[in-house]
């Protein structure tokens, strides 16, 4: 009579109290594998069921105590490691400003991931292949009776037992529950090739709707208005003006800002013979000239003013600043040639102030003076 | 009077129906087919919903410059409505966690339907600020994704404190309101007898099987995101209103703005609410349910945040005179009897005066007159947000700057439009999902729980 497809026996009632009382014998004798089920929470049923506290409390404690600290470590990371900004003169950690995005970084960790853990984790959801599901037990408990089962598995299970002491406590019905064959047969296939080629083409919808989003719609009418609007970008010709320029010149005679009116252009001996550099050879003004030379000189110089260039000879070589020559130029020579530049070379006016140009020149200075020692240097 | 007894608790559902009927009743909805009176208002609520499409395509084509938005006043209609709908969500939360807290039984006939309209308002709420950015597409950057130049998001900023808790919101109301369908949804799909509805019900339901060792975590997890969505109802209108008293401006930067707008925002809801749910318990002959008293109930509630609301414009005015700041007192002076007292004026009748009626018990426990109120309470807070945002900016520091700021046809357009919203998403879901949760019922109707004889 009893096949070996049982899943439970199951009693159904619709007065809870009779239910309750059957409960309370099913505890007595020992039984392991038992469920009571209601369409609604019975008070004091967990008790009675001698079911253990439910742990979701710890588990949402846990949970929102890692959001906290997620929320403090990205919050440090970002506004005081990766990218500081001052902002308003606060402090780069301003704890008290990220209080409020902390508070919602918990709970929103804590609600979410408490809800994962028990629906997925402890229920062990979705699951629609229970032996119960479509059964005439669960229709019945869904609408208005609550019912007990005693599965099969259990090892005080004796089908004639348990049958006797679910008729003395006089339920509306008693119900053999069975497994159906393909709940018996069911194994969850995740290497299924439905389910791969689903997750294949959902990767690839998102990666398309993403790059199209991103790369081609974005610079389509309307999104591109930011780009394209009603304006000249720099060298670009203008049929308003009449020399079909599109930027404009200034006005003749103007002066840039902080410009400084220079005598002796084209008096490359006037200027050697009248320009005094204004500058000490203090450590500070060599270090500017050595920043700037590198900067600026070194290129075609090179680090030490050889001429050897490390450019490796794309443009011509300049001479050597060690020879007779500009070693006994002026200062005033030397910073000449810097304003309005020699043979190839260009004016640097417009890269260097005239306190840079001045550093350059003490640093050549001193770089000369290192290839050509006096005996009292060594000394 | 001295005779009645305040231990018992008055029963919450009428009558004493079977649970076979509670069941009825509640699916009734999902499974007939609608009346026309259903037809005509979701055609009313997607004709506004159009309206507010079109509004809104048009200004993402030509541009932001069709709202009336300009300097001084660059929040204007799209901050206000955003601090309208977030308000009205947050009846939704009261009524499902707080008063849960609480053991309030009455809230079991109307939490799911509140749950449901804070999702949905919030969801209409979250538009808003996009949209008033003027470039929605690039909205992904309000969250803390680094930009090209590796900068990340101003954390110290309000209005980024306002994303996390907005969006955190939105997700454990969701969760919240998703754990309690769950049993309703296994019973539907237990019910069906429909291939396609059974197999969505299945999917949706999770597998659910109503058994009392799921219950034992259940009744504790729904205990736990209440105690969570508690103090974040409270937060999330709190920092809302941060944007606003963090500023330095006058008539903004006060300390009482988070309590005032929770308040506020309480008050609105629950009118919300009650409107709607005045008219559900009609058309789908809920009375039972959503009984008179419950109500009644709300009616109260609507009274007491009602007067802190009066009593924050009080003190407000107190305040600005207290303190002895021309900038402040300017302000209200000007907030009362300005460009802008009309507004003002709409706001302290709506939201102070016709609620006082709420003291007769008779107009509370009258539908007609109760549902008016209702209405102009929403109307009241609507110009509330409009009189703080509006009449701040329009007269700013520099008298030269000062402007009348005027909403154009697309911004009244838009707001149509977020009301057409909300309704078509609320009457989609009466006829979708159950609209009174049904365990919540059943456990509470008399003679359902073991030892009560």
């Amino acid at each position: 009579m009893v096949s070996n497809n049982l899943y439970a026996l199951g009693a159904l009632f619709k007065d809870p109290n009779k239910l309750v009382k059957l409960a309370k014998k099913i505890v007595e004798l020992g039984y392991k594998n038992w469920d009571v089920h209601s369409s609604y929470p019975l008070h004091g049923l967990p008790r009675l069921m001698r079911l253990k506290w439910s742990p979701l409390g710890y588990i949402a404690l846990i949970l929102g105590l890692t959001g906290t600290s997620f929320g403090v470590f990205f919050t440090w990371w970002t506004m005081s490691v990766d990218y500081p900004l001052t902002i308003g003169g606060k402090p780069w950690f301003s704890f008290p400003a990220f209080v409020p995005v902390l508070f919602e970084l918990t709970v929103l960790l804590a609600s979410v991931g408490t809800a994962i853990v028990m629906l997925f984790i402890i229920f062990k959801f979705p699951n629609n292949r229970h032996p119960l599901h479509d059964t005439e037990y669960m229709k019945k408990v869904s609408v208005d009776h609550c019912g007990i089962v005693i599965e099969a598995k259990d090892k005080n299970f004796d089908y004639e037992k348990v049958k006797a002491l679910f008729q003395e406590f006089e339920p509306d019905q008693i119900l053999d529950i069975y497994y159906q064959e393909e709940e018996v047969a069911y194994k969850p296939k995740v290497f299924d090739w439905k389910f791969i080629t689903f997750l294949v083409v959902i990767a690839v919808l998102t990666s398309a709707v993403g790059y199209l989003f991103n790369n081609k719609i974005l610079y389509m009418p309307p999104f591109d208005f930011m780009l394209n609007q009603f304006r000249l970008g720099p060298q670009e010709s203008s049929t308003f003006f009449a020399d079909g320029f599109g930027m404009r010149k200034p006005v003749p005679g103007t002066v840039a800002r902080g410009d400084i009116y220079y005598p002796f252009k084209g008096k490359p001996e006037e200027a050697g013979a009248k320009l005094i550099n204004p500058l000490l050879p203090t450590k500070e003004n060599l270090a500017l000239g050595q920043e700037k030379y590198n900067t600026f000189c070194s290129p075609c110089h090179g680090w030490r003013g050889e001429g050897d260039s490390h450019l490796n000879g794309q443009f011509p070589n300049p001479p050597s600043l060690h020879s007779e020559k500009v070693r006994t130029w002026s200062d005033g020579r030397i910073y000449h040639v810097i304003v309005e530049g020699q043979n190839v070379m260009p004016s640097y006016a417009k890269q260097l102030t005239e306190k840079e140009r001045w550093a350059i020149v003490l640093y050549i200075r001193a770089l000369q003076r290192s290839l050509n020692a006096k005996q009292e240097d060594v000394q | 009077m001295s005779n009645i007894d305040y231990t018992i608790e008055p029963e919450v559902v009428e009558g004493k129906p079977s649970h076979s009927a509670v069941n009825d009743a509640i699916a009734k909805p999902l499974e007939t087919k609608p009346t026309w009176k259903y037809y005509i208002a979701l055609g009313i609520s997607s004709t506004l919903l159009l309206i507010g499409a079109v509004c809104l395509g048009y200004s993402f084509y030509y541009g932001i410059g069709l709202w009336g938005n300009n300097q001084p006043v660059g929040w204007a209609v799209p901050i206000v409505n955003f601090v309208f709908w977030v308000g009205i969500g947050h009846a939704g939360t009261l009524i499902s966690a707080i008063l849960f807290l609480f053991r309030q039984r009455w809230r079991t006939g109307i939490a799911r339907f509140a749950e449901a309209m804070t999702i949905f308002a919030v969801i209409t709420a979250g538009l808003f600020p996009l949209i008033h950015t003027g470039r929605p597409w690039l909205a992904g950057y309000l969250f803390p994704l680094p930009n090209q130049h590796h900068l990340w998001v101003n954390f110290t900023s309000p209005l980024i404190w306002d994303v996390f808790a907005v969006s955190t919101y939105l997700t454990v109301s969701f969760v919240f309101w998703y754990i309690g369908l769950i049993p309703d949804l296994a019973m539907l799909r237990d019910r069906t007898t429909s291939k396609i509805k059974k197999v969505i019900y299945s999917i949706f339901s999770l597998g659910w099987r109503h058994s009392n060792r799921h219950w034992n975590h259940y009744e504790m997890i729904y205990l736990i995101l209440a105690g969570f969505a508690t103090p974040l109802v409270l937060s999330v209108h709190t920092i809302v209103s941060f944007d606003f008293a963090v500023s330095i401006l006058p008539g903004w930067h006060t300390t009482i703005f988070p309590p005032y707008f929770v308040a506020g925002a309480v008050f609105s809801g629950f009118a919300m609410v009650q409107n709607v749910l005045i008219i559900v318990r009609k058309i789908f002959n809920l009375e039972h349910i959503i009984t008179l008293d419950t109500l009644e109930k709300m009616n109260k509630v609507m009274l007491a945040t009602g007067m802190m609301v009066g009593y924050a414009y009080g003190v407000e005015f107190f305040i600005a005179w207290y303190s002895g700041n021309p900038l402040e007192s300017f302000v209200f002076l000007n907030r009362a009897f300005g460009n802008y007292a009309w507004a003002y004026w709409i706001m302290v009748s709506c939201n102070v005066i016709f609620t006082q009626l709420f003291w007769f018990k008779k107009i509370r426990r009258s539908i007609v007159p109760m549902f008016i109120i209702g209405v102009l309470v929403n109307v009241g807070m609507w110009f509330e947000r409009f009189v703080i945002v509006v009449t701040t900016l329009s007269k700013d520091f520099l008298p030269s700057n000062w402007d009348y700021y005027k909403p154009t046809l697309v911004d009244i357009g838009i707001l149509l439009g977020s009301f057409g919203l909300f309704f078509t998403l609320v009457i989609l879901f009466i006829r979708s999902l159950p609209v009174v949760s049904i365990s919540e019922v059943k456990a509470v109707i008399k003679g359902s729980q073991p030892g009560h004889h």
